[in-house]
């Protein structure tokens, strides 16, 4: 398959357009989205291809963005609503965890949510307390939702393809940082399953287990380890629900050392639930504890040297992986 | 406060909706009846059998609350939300209604379900929550759905259907068919924002949908005038630029009018409509609720009961008689006790069931959570 380099924000909008021309049923809404073409360009070109019937500028209220979405899921189509920022989503959390995560278990499962809820979240844009949060552990954390957070425009593309084919709620979590990262993507259709992480770095001393655009830190970090003789494991977990514990395990039953990175809150992280899954399924194959880095326990702070010190660098991974392995 | 002195319905006046500017003039309850069931307005056009079902309605919801209420208090089912009062606004608005309309609940809407064809023994079975339930003894009683009759699951929390409503009515204009929505919301709803957002969002886009309100006085313990200062609700549908009204909600028939003629509006493209049905929430707000500690019980003894005052009108006119009535009361015990019984016979829920419909396909996460649960204890 013949590939190119494009971004993270190409590849996404590639996705939106290639699923709405094949499916009529796909509509995209939310604020800005149309004429706009959305706050990070992802809704580009939708609707002059697709004019304003499918690709809709809402008034300004997220509650209604991700209520209507569902209503329009439950009538019969696969609406892709974006946030600005997952920030602002919070003030849909009711939509999203009342109903779009439990409709289907209290229709007794006799109603499909298909869509998908999209935008930003992440800091390193100096935006401060409420635009640079991560919200995936509070998704992932609640049954009934699918959660995704791709690291790559390749992933970016393929995820949020199988996102508006499935037939579950899916909150898709794009890196604010990564719009204008560049990769290579194939030519095409492309669809990534959900469930399957990524060995984005192949190791045998230590397994980095991780997602989003600390995935990209952590392979800057595996190859200056490279440098020291310390082959670090790079595993991407590309969706958090559902959640490739498998491939995890098989890593950390070769490495024996697990270090689980990620940009959000320590308490109740996804590194915390990873960490005490492999514990639970992996103790006897370990050869140190399982280790956390994640961002500190602070709203994120504006000034830049205090955002940089609130999340994990290159150099902290760097240094934990050194301490695992020692 | 006395129910009906606070809700003054001018006698022989049909209301018709405010303009999207809200003309404060035109705020005249809707009615077709009077308070003892003379005819003094235009009747709606419906069949001696159409009539005659709402009647049937009516008192077979009014029957089931009584009966299932009398299960709570007996300890079979968990909770029970009666509807009583409030027969005329959930009945008349559900039956101008077409079949393939959606219906988006509130809290108080059984007697639409009923007007669907929902078996009532369906409706047992989601109280018991057992093997006989459509929702797999997942959802709190009362909280029926049926998906093959477009009712919804009704939501604990407050307004949050209103957004879905607006939604799926946006869907079927996009989908072109003729489907319109009727969403359904209390006085103490009104409060929420989604309220706001989603009468915004029908009013912005036109959405094919009936917004009605049922104004029964009483948020759990709040009286509606601290819900809000305005003392019309119909008058917020103005802020939206959607034309609202007043209907007496205890005048079946003038309910029928009012949903039918917004329902069919809706259908010809003409857009939403905001009802506000004048009712009251005769009994408590839940199983969970004592009202005598917080309304006085001369209010609650004085409430303007919609059926008797039907049953004067059928009575007028020769299509009811006492005999009648109690044949009707007699096939209604009969059909709620056979419900019952059929439903207590079923079996507990597979155990199974506990994590379907969680995702379409379970993730390894639930199966393996599965096993434990069915794991032999030793």
């Amino acid at each position: 398959m013949s590939m190119r380099e494009i971004t993270y924000r190409d590849a996404l909008n590639e996705a939106l357009h290639e699923e709405m021309a094949r499916d009529p049923s796909v509509l995209v809404l939310g604020e800005e989205v149309a004429l706009y073409e959305g706050a990070y360009k992802v809704t580009r070109g939708l609707l002059a291809r697709f004019g304003e019937r499918r690709v809709k500028d809402t008034p300004i209220a997220e509650e209604v963005i991700a209520g209507s979405a569902i209503g329009a899921a439950m009538g019969g189509l696969r609406p892709v609503a974006e946030m600005m920022t997952w920030n602002f989503a919070i003030l849909a959390f009711d939509q999203i965890i009342n109903h779009a995560a439990k409709i289907r278990y209290m229709f007794g499962g006799r109603v499909k949510l298909p869509l998908v809820i999209r935008g930003p979240q992440g800091g390193g844009k100096q935006l401060a307390a409420q635009h640079s949060q991560s919200v995936e552990t509070w998704l992932a954390h609640c049954p009934g939702l699918k959660v995704v957070c791709p690291s790559s425009p390749a992933d970016a593309k393929g995820l949020l393809v199988t996102a508006i084919r499935d037939d579950d709620p899916v909150m898709f979590l794009e890196h604010e940082i990564l719009y204008n990262a560049k990769g290579n993507v194939p030519e095409g259709e492309i669809a990534v399953p959900f469930g399957q992480a990524a060995i984005v770095h192949q190791g045998s001393d230590v397994t980095i287990i991780t997602y989003s655009l600390m995935t990209l830190k952590a392979l800057k970090a595996a190859e200056e380890l490279e440098r020291d003789g310390i082959h670090a494991e790079v595993i991407d977990l590309r969706t958090l629900v559902p959640l490739d514990m498998e491939a995890v395990l098989a890593s950390v039953r070769k490495t024996n050392r697990a270090l689980v990175v990620q940009e959000g809150w320590p308490v109740c992280g996804m590194a915390s639930e990873i960490a005490a899954r492999i514990q639970e399924d992996a103790f006897d194959d370990l050869d140190a504890p399982v280790r956390r880095l994640t961002g500190k326990p602070v709203p994120m702070p504006y000034n830049r040297i205090l955002e940089a010190q609130a999340v994990p660098q290159v150099p902290d991974i760097v240094a934990e992986v050194r301490r695992l392995a020692a | 406060m006395i129910p009906s002195a606070s809700h003054p319905v001018p006698s022989g006046t049909a209301g018709s909706p405010s303009g999207p500017d809200g003309s404060p003039d035109s705020q005249v309850p809707l009615r077709v009846l009077s308070p003892d069931g003379g005819l003094e307005g235009e009747a709606p056009d419906l069949s001696p059998t159409e009539r005659e079902a709402l009647y049937r309605q009516m008192s077979r919801l009014r029957a089931f609350d009584n009966r299932m209420i009398n299960l709570q208090r007996q300890g079979r089912i968990g909770f029970y939300g009666p509807a009583t009062g409030q027969e005329a606004t959930t009945v008349g608005s559900a039956f101008a209604l077409e079949a393939g309309d959606w219906i988006f609940p509130a809290l108080r809407e059984a007697g639409a379900l009923l007007v669907r064809g929902y078996p009532l023994r369906k409706m047992v079975a989601q109280l018991y929550g057992n093997r006989a339930d459509d929702a797999l003894g997942h959802q709190m009683p009362c909280h029926y759905t049926a998906r093959e009759l477009r009712f919804v699951s009704m939501s604990s929390c407050i307004a949050n259907q209103l957004p879905q409503a607006v939604g799926a009515a946006w869907a079927a204009r996009i989908r072109g068919d003729r489907t319109v929505v009727l969403g359904y919301i209390g006085d103490g709803g009104t409060s929420e924002g989604d309220f706001h957002a989603a009468m915004n969002f029908a009013g912005v886009f036109r959405t094919p949908c009936v917004i009605l309100c049922q104004n029964n006085r009483w948020a759990i313990s709040v009286p509606v005038e601290k819900q809000t200062a305005v003392r019309e609700i119909a008058r917020k549908a103005a802020a939206y630029g959607i034309p609202g009204l007043q209907v007496d909600g205890n005048d079946v028939l003038a309910v029928v009018a009012a949903t039918r003629a917004a329902a069919d509006r809706a259908r010809c493209g003409g857009g939403p409509t905001f009802i506000e049905a004048l009712t009251y929430r005769a009994g408590p707000h839940t199983t969970s609720d004592d009202p005598t500690r917080y309304r006085a019980s001369e209010e609650a003894g004085r409430w303007p009961d919609p059926i008797p005052r039907y049953r004067a009108f059928l009575e007028a006119s020769g299509a009811w008689d006492e005999e009648r009535e109690r044949g009707l009361q007699a096939e209604l015990e009969g059909e709620i006790d056979a419900a019952i019984e059929e439903v207590e016979a079923e079996p507990a829920p597979d155990p199974a069931s506990l994590i379907e419909g969680v995702f379409a396909t379970p993730p390894a996460l639930l199966r393996d959570q599965l096993e434990e649960v069915l794991r032999p204890r030793r």
